[in-house]
């Protein structure tokens, strides 16, 4: 559908709402002709575009409870208190493993979006199921990860580094978990209803928040897991 | 008469798919993104696991940097265009709340360890 | 079974909780009587609980900063009472435990659900409007937001009844926020409802930064929006890039409480000093979250009584937008003392003399958009002027504050409580009144009466500075902040100034809460039958009052800064002859429902009751993920419907054609 404004039959001018700035310049020829206009019922694109810039400043203030938890890892993670430091827990090649998984994830969730995009439903769902399973293998090797620490005597409780490390590492987990939960909940709606628009909105969605968990992780193995060995 | 169809002058229609059919993502655009995440990702865990001297903060941190700004560009699909405006804005004004954030607290605690506890900089108290 | 709750939890012996615990009984059964009586229930959860529209959601926020400010009050009047009393042998009639959970509930609920409500409450009530716009972007959420708030201030009332109230400060520093400083719930209490109702503001946040960028009426640029959508604007970018880090904060202190974490501990590496560092980087932005919509208010107000446009529009603009982004980087100035040296100091030090520069750019143009005016001293202009002079005094003495050497000596001393409240007080309190009366016949349909809303500004302009004028001069002959007894006779008759002033400011709430009543009974002749009862420059008036539940029946095409006025001037009839469908959200219980489980889940964690935050969470998922299936989420309302409404306000022009 198009953006731009139409005269409808009575005179006035039909606009979808979210083009303020946009109309402003359609409407320099149409001064004499209207001083309100009725929007268009058709309202499907301009929705989800409004949606989108939603879902996206929330992940922005997410991306800030991140830098809350990073600001607090860098000024701890040197507190190990007597106890072991980053250098003698952290397992690289796990780790490297794990980021792979998420990598992975994040081009076949790119696939899902693609797919979508060329209308074809099954394929949608079956990348997204390949996507779910990438991310349950990087959600396992985590929590492996966390219990053999604390099954060793460095659980979150030892040191104010630990704290750090468990709780920073542990938000993106939980994180990524929501995420599953999400794609989930989208695949059984896609197989119900089909791809529908409210459907399309919320896989983009899905993918941004996908994707972004990423870019946190790309945070979380350079200033955590790199950092802590190379020093 | 039905009226509705005549476009304002100047405006030529967008065509029919804007969200999702010219300006799309495409394969390319995941294909490039993820060849180049990955190779972002194995250098510095390569210079780390092999102990080079090159594996410093300052490297890490570029190497951070980069696969980031990677994954906006390609997989976050951010860019200049009209429709991506507030994004871009949003993103850039994040950008800087984390500089202030990060920057600012480590400052503030920097000084703090200095001033108030100097045997702690010397790997004292928390070691 | 319970975890930590047991019937001991509920304090029997102390005679002043139980009053005012039975009072909040009595109150609330009365209150539930009556829609009992009446048989509302339903209507109640139809139109109102479960409602989506924005006007009704701002009426709801309204309605709980009142309550709350009341609350509020009354821990004021009790400290107030208390230092005039606890002198030399006078040991007051409060307990140091009891007056420590006071003042740490007065500052919570001032800021949190008293402040907040009362600004996002006028949000709601009025951007959309002004905006030209039929509703929030996201108007489930909307309602979702007002009951997660709701839920919080229901937390810090139920913590009277059932078991205790932080003792930590409005802020609850840490160490002595933690497990071993303070073992009780009253912490977790404080927590909980700060991070339930921190939640629901993050959200309103998202919500209106995306209907402001998104659902301006056509014509309407960023440059054409009202000061007050401008303020809105920056105030909720403030929200959503400083509420996170009190989540975090938050966050970070609930693990060490519940998981033995060592965050903030004095010991195994913990840093107490971290909690400050974050918890300000939240905490001042806060204050201007609540300082600039009250900013954009009267940039409203101020040109409607001046018969003027506003003078300086965009410096006002500019200066906004600078106050915004140089609040980010001063919160250093609350710890001076903590030792960081003189580089940092100075750094934060300047920033924050610098705020005073666009602040100064506001005053000016305030002042001169009323020079040469024709002023109508109505009681909005009478609370824009009481804020004039008030916020300008206590902005100086926030200068003051900003150099780093006098802090080291007025640092938490009453002076910095009476600097806080000056501006906090003349500021944002003078300006939700300010607000409330100018916009109340838009929100109501009709205005508040007018001889009450006078006598009652003029308790609180003289009660303020009669309570807080001596607080100054104590705090610089050295009296602390948050005692609850002291031993100085040169002290004791200022604090007994300061008391009467609190009963000053107390006759004005009650001339206010009389005010409410008589222009209820009194509404049909004060009903605002134009629309437009003060000469409106703005949007909101262009459309009947109380505003149609689609607010716009066609939306307006905007040409000009104060679109109405621009209107009128051209002598456009808004009158229509022909209606469209409206598209119209649905009201939902999703957002009761989701909130209500959250509240469970943090009842459930303050008394550790580990099975009943379980099956909480559980609700706000199985909630979610239902809400996500549930494809019956709007409706058209038919053009004959609106043509009908339109018409009882009679707006519907006979068609020419």
């Amino acid at each position: 559908m198009s953006n731009d404004p139409v005269l409808m039959q009575d005179g006035s001018l039909a606009l979808k709402p979210g083009y303020a700035d946009h109309a402003a310049d359609a409407l320099r020829d149409l001064r004499q002709r209207g001083d309100a206009v009725d929007f268009e019922v058709e309202h499907h694109h301009d929705v989800a575009s409004t949606i989108q810039l939603g879902f996206w400043i929330y992940l922005m203030s997410d991306c800030l409870l991140f830098s809350g938890l990073f600001a607090t890892y860098a000024l701890l993670n040197s507190h190990t208190a007597g106890g072991p430091a980053g250098s003698q827990l952290f397992d690289l090649p796990n780790v490297l493993i794990e980021t792979m998984f998420l990598l992975f994830s994040s081009f076949t969730c790119g696939l899902a979006t693609l797919a979508m995009n060329a209308d074809r439903r099954n394929a949608t769902v079956g990348w997204l199921a390949v996507t779910f399973l990438l991310g349950l293998g990087f959600i396992t090797i985590e929590v492996r990860e966390f219990a053999h620490m604390v099954a060793i005597g460095a659980g979150p409780d030892r040191s104010a580094f630990l704290s750090s490390f468990f709780t920073l590492v542990a938000t993106h987990g939980l994180h990524v978990t929501c995420g599953l939960i999400f794609m989930a909940v989208m695949m059984v709606a896609v197989l119900k209803k089909g791809l529908t628009p409210t459907n399309r909105a919320r896989l983009v969605n899905l993918s941004l928040f996908w994707h972004f968990l990423d870019i946190i992780w790309v945070g979380v193995f350079s200033l955590v897991y790199l950092f802590g060995v190379a020093h | 008469m039905n009226v509705a169809n005549e476009a304002v002058a100047g405006h030529a229609p967008h065509g029919s798919h804007g969200a999702h059919g010219a300006h799309g993502p495409t394969h390319k655009q995941y294909a490039i993104g993820f060849a180049l995440a990955i190779i972002l990702t194995v250098i510095p865990f390569a210079l780390v696991m092999s102990h080079t001297l090159a594996a410093t903060p300052l490297v890490i941190a570029g190497f951070a940097l980069a696969q980031i700004v990677v994954h906006v560009v390609y997989f976050l699909h951010v860019d200049t265009s009209e429709e991506k405006r507030w994004n871009l804005m949003a993103l850039l004004y994040t950008a800087v709340m984390v500089f202030i954030v990060l920057g600012g607290s480590l400052w503030i605690m920097h000084h703090l360890y200095v001033n108030m506890v100097p045997h702690a900089m010397h790997g004292g108290v928390w070691k | 079974m319970f975890g930590k709750l047991t019937l001991s939890a509920i304090p029997y012996t102390n005679p002043i909780i139980m009053g005012a615990v039975a009072f909040m009984v009595i109150c609330v059964i009365a209150v539930l009587g009556t829609i009992t009586y009446f048989g509302k229930w339903k209507w109640l959860w139809t139109e109102w609980l479960t409602s989506v529209d924005h006007k009704k959601i701002g009426i709801m926020y309204l309605i709980l900063a009142a309550i709350m400010l009341l609350r509020g009050f009354a821990d004021a009047i009790m400290m107030r009472s208390q230092q005039a009393l606890a002198y030399g042998s006078n040991m007051g009639y409060l307990p140091p435990g009891h007056f420590d959970q006071v003042f740490s509930a007065h500052g919570t609920i001032m800021i949190f659900f008293m402040a907040m409500p009362f600004i996002i409450g006028l949000m709601n009530c009025i951007l959309p409007l002004q905006l030209g716009a039929r509703d929030v972007a996201f108007p489930l959420m909307n309602n979702l937001s007002f009951w997660l708030t709701a839920a919080g201030a229901v937390l810090v009332n139920v913590s009277l009844a059932v078991g205790n109230f932080s003792r930590a400060g409005w802020l609850g520093f840490a160490p002595l926020s933690e497990l071993h400083y303070s073992p009780g719930v009253g912490v977790d209490y404080w927590i909980w409802a700060l991070q339930i109702s921190g939640i629901g503001t993050t959200l309103t946040g998202v919500n209106f930064i995306a209907t402001i960028l998104k659902m301006r009426a056509p014509g309407m640029t960023l440059m054409r929006m009202p000061v007050f959508a401008w303020a809105s604007l920056c105030t909720n970018i403030l929200i959503v890039a400083a509420f996170p880090l009190l989540t975090v904060t938050l966050g970070l202190l609930t693990m060490d409480r519940y998981l033995g974490m060592h965050f903030f501990t004095n010991s195994l590496g913990g840093d107490p000093m971290m909690y400050i560092n974050l918890i300000w980087i939240w905490g001042h932005p806060e204050v201007y979250i609540l300082m600039l919509p009250l900013f954009g208010v009267y940039s409203e107000i101020v040109p409607t009584f001046s018969g003027k446009r506003l003078f300086g529009y965009t410096s006002m603009v500019y200066a906004t937008m600078a106050i915004a982004l140089l609040s980010l980087i001063v919160w250093l100035h609350h710890f001076f003392t903590m030792g960081n040296g003189a580089d940092v100091n100075t750094f934060f030090g300047i920033t924050t003399m610098i705020i005073a520069v666009p602040t100064g750019v506001k005053i000016f143009n305030w002042l001169l958009t009323m020079y040469r005016g024709r002023v109508r001293m109505e009681t909005p202009m009478l609370w824009t002027i009481g804020f004039l002079i008030t916020f300008t005094i206590g902005g100086m003495s926030g200068v003051l504050l900003a150099e780093p050497p006098a802090d080291f000596v007025l640092h938490n001393s009453l002076f910095l409580v009476a600097h806080f409240h000056n501006v906090i007080i003349g500021g944002v309190v003078f300006g939700i009144f300010a607000g409330i009366t100018y916009w109340a016949p838009k929100i109501f349909g009709f205005r508040l009466n007018e001889r009450l809303g006078r006598a009652s500004f003029w308790c609180w302009f003289i009660g303020f500075y009669v309570a807080f004028m001596p607080l100054y001069a104590l705090g610089l002959m050295g009296a602390t902040r948050r005692m609850d007894h002291y031993d100085v006779a040169a002290w004791h008759p200022l604090f007994i100034v300061a008391a009467i002033g609190a009963a000053i400011i107390f006759a004005g709430i009650i001339l206010q809460v009389a005010q409410v009543v008589v222009s209820i009974r009194q509404r049909e002749q004060t009903r605002d039958l134009t629309g437009d009862p003060w000469n409106g420059r703005t949007l909101e008036w262009a459309i009947p009052s109380p505003a149609p539940a689609y607010n716009f029946a066609r939306i307006p095409v905007v040409r000009e800064r104060d679109a109405f006025w621009d209107m009128k001037q051209r002598g456009v009839d808004l009158k229509s002859s022909t209606f469209v469908p409206i598209h119209m959200p649905r009201n939902k219980a999703a957002g009761f429902i989701i909130a209500g489980c959250a509240f469970v889940v943090a009842f459930a964690m303050i008394w550790h009751i580990w099975w009943l935050a379980i099956t909480g969470l559980a609700g706000v998922l199985v909630t979610l993920i239902r809400h996500a299936f549930d494809d019956d989420r709007d409706y058209h309302l038919g053009a004959d419907e609106v043509r009908r409404i339109e018409g009882l306000h009679g707006r519907v022009q006979a068609r020419s054609m």
